[in-house]
């Protein structure tokens, strides 16, 4: 992109392109904005010739997994990346979002109940949204390492649950979940497992709801409450803010959002069962936040993009993928430990005006200077 | 919905079974015993490390890993084949014990030293906060894992026995076989060991006090990597004698993923008796062996992870700082 590069020498590229970006104004934020996102939305159909996964892999499914994890990823963030809650069980609500769903609309079911996709998803919703609160409410007293081995604990728990308590199946898992019930004019179902593309845009668009919720609540007092309890809980809570409720509600949303990617994933496959929702995902997904610089949802998107994609596009390394992603967590860590595109502290009330009249519109003045570099979002 | 209840009403969940419990008590009691002070050892690395880092050693599953391949490796190079159970003198048993233990030791304590060199110094070099290193630690699990994975495939190797369990003597109708008493026996001198060299060398001595205020410790003249350094090595060492016994117990033991779920045991018989204590990590280890046992005969077999799992929350809610941890979280607050 076209950041100035003026006397800029010794300011990092990120921070520049930020500086960017801020300094314009809302009009043509929006002009760059809606051509990407509508890039966004055709790649699927372009299929580029460099970009693409084929022969090796279908490139519409790699995109849609890229999105499916992309939502995992900015639903992790709001625990992980806005609070400061290390949740190595992730993937616990995102299976307990699948699960409902199976549940509730396969055949296969003890319910039997056959409810169409779509009103599973609120169902999924809810349902992750209580057992965050049910696995918070106890355990948020906890800290750091601690609470981290907890969820660890939640997240294998609930897959030995659906291992072995019969209702939930275990490896034989639940067949025929039903997608959302679109049909074209020949009567041909759009949504189908083989076909990623509609499964894509679908995704996509739900992202862009969620981004926007999570965005309005990062601007809220909500949001400010999360950063304060990340940076410094004991601090927090002398200044007034409750952390504990604020704490759980980081959870709870988390949880939803993990929910709603689990129901997405069940529509899509068709098929659960009680594999795959191990600790090996979880911390893929946990991998997807960091690397890409948790505290940020541009760059935990781009996290989850480079982890879908970087396999699929490079066959020869697909085998190596784990091993690639331990060793990049270790050096990224040692060397760059906000991630790729790491969180940045800013002026949290009144944020664009105010941040505007500091720097002066327009100018090119690096925030980090001005708040020294190494105050820098880093997890606490 | 009626059909919902009498499905439910027909199967329940779980089985409860009070007969199996009592049955097997004393049996249940012995193994427990045996894969506690397994637990226990792997345990002491995580209690170590905590007790000065303040960090959970996310890795230390795999050195004990790594202590278990090369345990199995060693015995493979003695000249002991898959499958067969020779008849072996006593002194060569010995000496084939001793060097496949001696080799594990060595090895895993090497590792832990070598993880802390290369993950955890530059980033107390670059004074990360605690989160990092944590995160840190997960990428070498994950790292050390999966290089097993890709170099040794994910079956496990095949068995190896050096030695046929066989009875000893009976205890209340439970049999006690040779393998459990060495196991026992060789934890409990190996925690004395340890316990000694923490409370009454002068090296240990440095130890405790880096765990009790670094800054201090430094101001005094204790040397704090090498503090560090020797803590990492006193854990990999005892989860390599864990490793030694743990393939002789389990002798499918050696593969990849096998740290993962000992890992969690272990850290949650660390947390049990008190993260931080030497002497707690042995009694955690222990009851933690025994519960889980009598669980499984409880809840039935397919439910004893669970019981690990379920244990460790209620634990770290309950009584985060454990059966005998008084003294650190004092200490920490």
């Amino acid at each position: 992109m076209n950041a100035p590069d003026a006397a800029a020498a010794k300011v990092p590229f990120g921070t520049r392109l930020r500086d960017w970006w801020g300094s314009l104004d809302r009009w043509q934020q929006w002009a760059v904005l809606i051509p990407a996102v509508l890039l966004i939305y055709l790649l699927p159909v372009l299929n580029p010739p460099l970009l693409t996964t084929e022969p090796g892999t279908d490139f519409q499914i790699t995109l849609f997994n890229a999105a499916r994890i992309a939502l995992i990823a900015i639903g992790l963030n709001i625990v992980v990346g806005q609070a400061g809650l290390l949740d190595l069980g992730y993937v616990g609500f995102f299976a307990v979002g699948a699960y409902t769903t199976a549940v509730f609309s396969s055949p296969d079911s003890f319910l039997a109940t056959d409810y169409p996709w779509l009103a599973c998803i609120p169902l999924a919703m809810f349902v992750t949204a209580v057992s965050g609160l049910l696995l918070g409410a106890p355990t948020l007293r906890l800290r750091g390492d601690y609470l981290a081995i907890v969820t660890l604990g939640f997240g294998e728990i609930v897959r030995l649950l659906a291992d072995n308590l019969d209702p939930l199946r275990g490896q034989r898992g639940f067949g025929a979940i039903p997608g959302p019930e679109v049909t074209r004019a020949d009567g041909s179902q759009v949504f189908t497992s083989t076909d990623g593309t509609p499964w894509y845009w679908l995704t996509v668009t739900v992202i862009i709801i969620v981004l926007m919720f999570v965005g309005n609540l990062e601007r809220s007092r909500v949001g400010r409450a999360w950063v304060a309890i990340r940076e410094d809980e004991d601090a927090a809570e002398s200044m007034g803010v409750p952390t504990f409720r604020f704490k759980l509600w980081a959870f709870a949303m988390g949880a939803t959002v993990g929910g709603l990617s689990g129901a997405i994933y069940a529509g899509q496959v068709g098929f659960i069962n009680s594999q795959g929702f191990d600790i090996i995902t979880s911390i893929l997904f946990l991998a997807a936040v960091v690397l890409g610089g948790s505290g940020n949802k541009v760059g935990v998107i781009l996290g989850a993009f480079i982890i879908v994609y970087i396999p699929d596009r490079f066959q020869v390394i697909a085998q190596y993928r784990f091993l690639i992603f331990g060793l990049a967590i270790i050096v990224l860590m040692i060397f760059r430990p906000q991630g790729l595109l790491g969180a940045r502290q800013r002026l949290l009330t009144y944020g664009r005006q105010a941040y505007q009249r500091l720097i002066g519109k327009g100018e090119q003045i690096s925030s980090e200077s001005a708040l020294g570099k190494h105050e820098e979002g880093v997890l606490r | 919905m009626t059909h919902v209840t009498s499905v439910l009403a027909q199967d329940p969940l779980i089985d409860f079974n009070f007969q199996l419990l009592v049955d097997r008590f004393w049996a249940n009691t012995i193994d427990g015993l045996s894969y506690g002070s397994i637990y226990a050892l792997v345990a002491i690395g995580y209690t170590l490390v905590y007790g000065v880092l303040r960090l959970i050693n996310f890795a230390h599953s795999e050195i004990f890993v790594i202590g278990v391949f090369a345990a199995y490796f060693t015995f493979a190079s003695l000249g002991f084949v898959p499958g067969e159970s020779p008849q072996l003198g006593l002194f060569v048993l010995i000496g084939s014990l001793l060097v496949a233990g001696l080799v594990a030791m060595a090895v895993s304590g090497g590792s832990a030293v070598l993880l802390e060199r290369v993950c955890y110094r530059p980033l107390r070099k670059r004074g990360a906060p605690p989160l990092v290193f944590l995160i840190t630690a997960i990428g070498a699990s994950f790292a050390i894992q999966q290089i097993f994975l890709i170099t040794l495939g994910a079956n496990s190797q095949p068995t190896i026995r050096l030695l046929r369990p066989t009875e000893v003597f009976e205890i209340f109708g439970a049999r006690v076989t040779n393998i459990q008493i060495m196991t026992v026996v060789a934890a409990i001198v190996l925690m004395v060991v340890a316990d000694t060299f923490v409370n009454r060398t002068r090296l240990g001595r440095g130890v405790r006090a880096v765990s009790q205020d670094p800054a201090t410790a430094t101001l005094m003249g204790v040397n704090r990597e090498r503090v560090f350094m020797l803590t990492f090595l006193l854990g990999g060492v005892l989860a390599g004698a864990a490793a030694l016994f743990y393939i002789m117990t389990i002798p499918a033991a050696a593969v990849y993923n096998g740290g993962f779920l000992l890992g969690i045991k272990a850290f949650t018989a660390a947390v049990l008796g008190g993260i931080g204590n030497l002497r707690g990590a042995l009694l955690g280890g222990l009851v933690l062996g025994v519960v889980e046992n009598y669980g499984q005969s409880f809840f039935g077999g397919e439910w004893r992870d669970v019981i690990a799992f379920v244990l460790l929350i209620v634990v770290l809610m309950f009584r985060p700082t454990g059966i005998l941890g008084e003294s650190l979280a004092k200490a920490r607050a």
